[in-house]
């Protein structure tokens, strides 16, 4: 992956995390980032998000859940959790702190705190 | 303030709670002057709704929505309360009430409404800031207060108080643990299946639980950090909230010379031993009974609110109680018997695990005598009435189980007055344009009586599904035929379809990936969800074998990462060790790759193998790596597939022995393995009727005997213990491979997703499984060649060539 380190506001740095190849459609991939693992996810129509990679439930790995429509079933109990908000879906209550993703051409981009 | 005036009587009521306040809305209803009263209540809160604290613990409620009665009611009926002032003691020679402050209140009529005190066992550590209890406003405050700056709540009690008080403090953020003495929750009021249910359900709302556990000390010295369980286990916690009971306040009773027994003791005229002074609630005894909840005590209210208006023949009976728990999203339901206790009391049960919904009834001469409903409980007042009336179930017995609308006639819709309404030219089914008239005069002309003959005739209801309703209404209008009723379960919310429809359809209309199944059956959401896909995934693997690409994305994580995920985001690994046996070889290259990895734990399996527990994601394909190159391969421990034959010695060693078990379970694993299925698959093989590998539990079991083999099928040894039916019995080992082989495609081609072999067979029946299987040699010969065709593409071995599976890693951002 060629180093390509993009700056904005406040301090935040986009950096490339990977190519959108490197993700297979409906599947994610762990990204191990300063204060954690973030998991990025690719959806059906190609849009990426990034989430913790730790559900709000038990912990549980998102990244290695069943991604459906723009949300991910969490691998352990079941959690729905919408990638677009980080939110669980109703009955469970919980939410999943997002990290701000880009898409430039295939490279995937991540805020990622300098 | 009262006036004062000399023909009135003074009563004076001890508790301003639900009790003594109903009564005096119930006595202010019936005789508006006829008492001075006053009332004194130890919390400095007017009469406010305690069932509701719940919900403000919760965060549904605030309490100044759970006020019964404001100031402003008591200043209205010249009522004199007195709050944040305990009555202390009662003379009932001076006939005077004497409060804490030191006042003194004179009294003709006297009433008792004390309430109870929330139970607490003698445990060390009880006094430690961070422990309360449940029972009042003060206790919610320091609840909410704790959430907000602290993480983990631990709540001893899996009582109906102890579950609210755990779901309040969940979401309001905190981590919970219940510690349950008993082996399943609320077990005063549901049997055990429901209370197993319940606990299920907690627990994926992220409570968790301790039971059969006894507290032994709260720890801490500051503060409470934890409690200790008599086994050694121990809970860490910010607060602790100690909610396992309550008991009847009687100190002023008994201080007073009251009989006493666990409650105040009232006759029926709710008066206790002393005809001035009476008694309400949850302080009292009657009839040796105590109380706990509301229902009685507004019974209680009225009666002595008849009683102290001069009613001289007012008299209580407890009504029959009813249990509901407060948990949004959760319904639970019980009252009476909660199980069959004399010889002839009979139970009916209805349980439908896919929904999560499980009914009882206890019966008792043909009358409901107990019921335990859960998940579905909207049922639960009627059963209630049918207790109370004593209704003879005789005549609706078959339908009882389902509830009001189908025991009884009356009441229900009439389901065909919308389609009725409709002109035949009206369209009907908008993704294959059908109208009406077309449908209707298919069902005559065909003698239609099923929503898929329906379908299969005139295309509607075929695609999206959302006009089913109408068809099944057109169905129930021209035949007669509540399709309905009969009509089979949509697989899951993303489409009306039920599973057997999608299977047939896959094979009719040669339906070759999930995409191509999704569009043509009109999938309401593009790319399903995790119910739906898994399934799909494995209908076309079945369906199409050597021709469908398995779609990983569609896989549980188990099988996409060959490997059971464990609560902490490693994984297991389990390598196949055929027929339960293995050697010096094998254990030393598990071991190394113990070693190797620094692997945390390795057990013995209950499916006769090895455990290596703890592995890193990243290292999985390293770790398969090593064991391939040993000679092991996966042992599809994660898998809807075939997991163990387990074996005994069998004849080899075994002085009962009558042939070689573990040869034939090394035959029969190495014909399975590698096979999927609509849920796992089990084996074992025994050497004799004593059958040590537990053969007749298993989904297909072998036992031998002196004269061949007996072969057994549709066992279950996991939530619903199932023994096997015979199948039949052999006599050569060929034969029971081809045998297996053929039952195995049977299941494979014709069981819905997550259905074992025990339901299937349950669905089908054995004699159906017995004419494909047994007498029709060809049919059966014709699933074996299947079932092996289908081998040809299914036996790689997972792990092999996961060397190159970059997915298994953690990216890394760029410099
Ligand atoms: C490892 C093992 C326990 C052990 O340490 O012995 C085990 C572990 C699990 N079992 Fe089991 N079962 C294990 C033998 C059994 C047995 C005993 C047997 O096979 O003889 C049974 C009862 C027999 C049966 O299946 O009829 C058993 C009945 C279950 C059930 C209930 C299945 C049912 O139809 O009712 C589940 C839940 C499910 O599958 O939905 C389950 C589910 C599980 C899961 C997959 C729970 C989960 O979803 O994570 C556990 C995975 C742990 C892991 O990551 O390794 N396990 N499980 C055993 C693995 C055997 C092996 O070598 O592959
Ligand atoms: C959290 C919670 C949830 C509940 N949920 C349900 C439910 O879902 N369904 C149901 O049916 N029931 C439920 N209950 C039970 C129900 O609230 C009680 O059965 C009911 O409140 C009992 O009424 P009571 O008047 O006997 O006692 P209380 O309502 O407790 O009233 C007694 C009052 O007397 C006061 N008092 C005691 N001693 C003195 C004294 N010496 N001097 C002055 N005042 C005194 C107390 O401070 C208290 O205010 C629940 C209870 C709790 C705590
Ligand atoms: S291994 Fe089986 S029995 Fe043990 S906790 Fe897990 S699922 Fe339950
Ligand atoms: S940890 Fe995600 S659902 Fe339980």
């Amino acid at each position: 992956m060629d180093g390509s380190i993009i700056s904005g506001a406040q301090g935040t740095q986009w950096v490339e995390v990977a190519r959108l190849g490197d993700i297979p459609r409906l599947g994610s991939r762990v990204v191990s980032a300063p204060k954690g693992d973030v998991a990025i996810f690719r959806t059906s129509d190609d849009s990426v998000f990034a989430l913790d990679d730790h559900c709000p439930h038990k912990g549980g790995p998102l990244s290695q859940g069943i991604v459906h429509g723009h949300n991910v079933t969490c691998p352990l109990h079941n959690w729905v959790i919408d990638l677009s908000t980080g939110e669980a879906q109703a009955p469970d209550i919980g939410c999943v702190k997002r990290t701000p993703v880009r898409l430039e051409g295939d490279r995937i981009l991540l805020a990622l705190r300098a | 303030m009262n006036m004062l005036s000399p023909q009135r009587q003074r009563l004076v009521v001890i508790g301003n709670g639900m009790a003594g306040m109903r009564t005096i809305s119930e006595l202010l209803a019936r005789t508006p002057h006829r008492y001075d009263i006053t009332v004194f209540g130890a919390e400095p809160h007017p009469n406010y709704d305690r069932i509701a604290l719940s919900s403000v613990l919760a965060g549904e409620k605030t309490l100044d929505e759970i006020v019964i009665n404001s100031r402003a009611w008591y200043d209205e009926n010249h009522i004199r309360l007195i709050t944040s002032d305990a009555a202390v003691s009662i003379d009932r020679v001076a006939r005077t009430v004497t409060s804490a402050s030191g006042l003194v209140a004179p009294y003709d009529k006297l009433l008792l409404a004390t309430g109870s005190k929330p139970l607490v066992p003698p445990l060390p550590g009880l006094t430690l800031p961070g422990v309360c209890t449940f029972r009042d406003i003060a206790d919610v405050n320091q609840m909410i207060t704790a959430s907000e700056t602290q993480k983990r709540a631990v709540v001893i009690g899996g009582g109906l108080l102890g579950l609210e008080a755990a779901w309040g403090l969940k979401r309001r953020g905190m981590s919970v643990a219940v510690v349950h003495l008993m082996p399943t929750l609320m077990e005063r009021q549901l049997d055990v299946a429901a209370g197993t249910l319940l606990q299920r359900d907690l627990d994926e709302r992220g409570i968790a639980f301790f039971t059969n556990g006894q507290t032994e000390e709260i720890t801490g010295t500051e503060r409470a950090t934890g409690v200790k369980l008599a086994d050694g286990r121990e809970v860490p916690a910010d607060i602790v909230v100690v909610a396992i009971g309550i008991r009847p306040n009687v100190d002023l009773g008994r201080a007073c010379g009251l009989e006493v027994n666990r409650g105040i003791v009232v006759g029926d005229d709710m008066a206790t031993a002393d005809p001035d002074i009476f008694g309400v609630g949850e302080c009292i005894e009657h009839r040796g009974q105590v109380f706990g909840l509301v229902l009685p005590i507004w019974e209680q209210a009225k009666v002595c609110a008849a009683r102290l208006a001069g009613d001289e023949d007012a008299t209580y009976v407890t009504p029959p109680l009813s249990t509901k728990l407060k948990i949004t999203g959760i319904d639970v339901f019980s009252a009476g018997a909660l199980s069959a206790a004399a010889e002839e009391d009979e139970e009916l049960i209805y349980q439908d695990k896919k929904r999560g919904t499980y009914r009882k009834l206890v019966l008792r001469d043909n009358r409901i005598v107990g019921t335990v409903l859960y998940g579905e409980v909207k049922d639960g007042p009627w059963y209630v009435q049918q207790m109370r009336d004593g209704a003879d179930i005789e005549a609706i017995r078959d339908r009882l189980i389902l509830g009001e609308a189908a025991a009884s006639l009356t009441g229900t819709l009439d389901p065909t007055a919308k389609v009725k309404a409709l002109a035949d030219s009206a369209e009907i089914c908008g993704c294959n344009g059908v109208c009406k008239g077309t449908i209707t005069s298919k069902i005559t002309e065909l003698k239609l009586t099923t929503l898929d003959g329906v379908r299969a005739h005139t295309k509607a209801s075929a695609s999206c599904g959302s006009c089913t309703p109408l068809v099944e209404g057109l169905l129930l209008l021209t035949a007669g035929v509540d399709a309905k009723a009969a009509g089979p379960k949509p697989m899951c919310k993303c489409t009306a379809h039920g599973h057997a429809f999608v299977r047939k359809a896959i094979v009719a209309d040669s339906m070759k990936t999930i995409p191509e199944v999704m569009n043509r059956l009109g999938w309401l959401r593009p790319d399903g969800c995790h119910s739906c896909r898994p399934a799909l995934n494995y209908y076309l693997l079945c369906a199409w074998p050597g021709e469908y690409v398995d779609d990983q994305q569609s896989r549980f994580v188990n099988e996409r990462n060959h490997a059971n995920i464990q609560k902490d985001g490693t994984y297991s690994v389990i390598p196949r060790m055929w027929g339960g046996q293995t050697n010096p070889r094998e254990l030393r290259a598990i071991a190394d790759v113990a070693d190797k990895f620094g692997i945390p734990e390795m057990k013995v399996t209950g499916g006769q193998r090895i455990d290596l527990l703890g592995v890193k994601r990243e290292d999985l394909p390293a770790v398969w790596a090593d064991l391939n190159a040993a000679g092991m391969v996966s042992g599809h421990a994660y898998g809807k597939a075939l997991r163990t034959v387990k074996t005994c010695v069998g004849s080899t060693w075994c002085r009962f022995g009558t042939q070689d078990s573990t040869s034939m379970g090394v035959a029969l694993e190495k014909m399975t393995w590698g096979s999927w299925h609509p849920h796992k698959v089990k084996l074992a093989v025994s050497g004799c009727p004593r059958n040590c590998a537990e053969a007749t539990i298993k989904d297909f079991g072998v036992i031998a005997v002196d004269s061949g083999w007996e072969l057994h099928i549709g066992g279950n040894g996991g939530i619903h213990l199932r023994g096997t039916d015979l199948l039949c019995k052999v006599e050569r080992p060929d034969e029971v491979l081809e045998y297996c082989g053929a039952f195995l495609q049977l299941y494979r081609e014709e069981a819905y997703y997550l259905d074992r072999t025990a339901p299937y067979l349950e669905r089908v029946g054995l004699d159906y499984v017995k004419a494909q299987v047994v007498e029709n040699a060809e049919n059966r010969r014709a699933l074996y060649d299947r079932f092996l065709y289908a081998q040809t593409f299914a036996q790689h071995d997972p792990w092999a060539a996961q060397n190159e599976n970059t997915t298994f890693k953690t990216l890394v951002p760029a410099e």
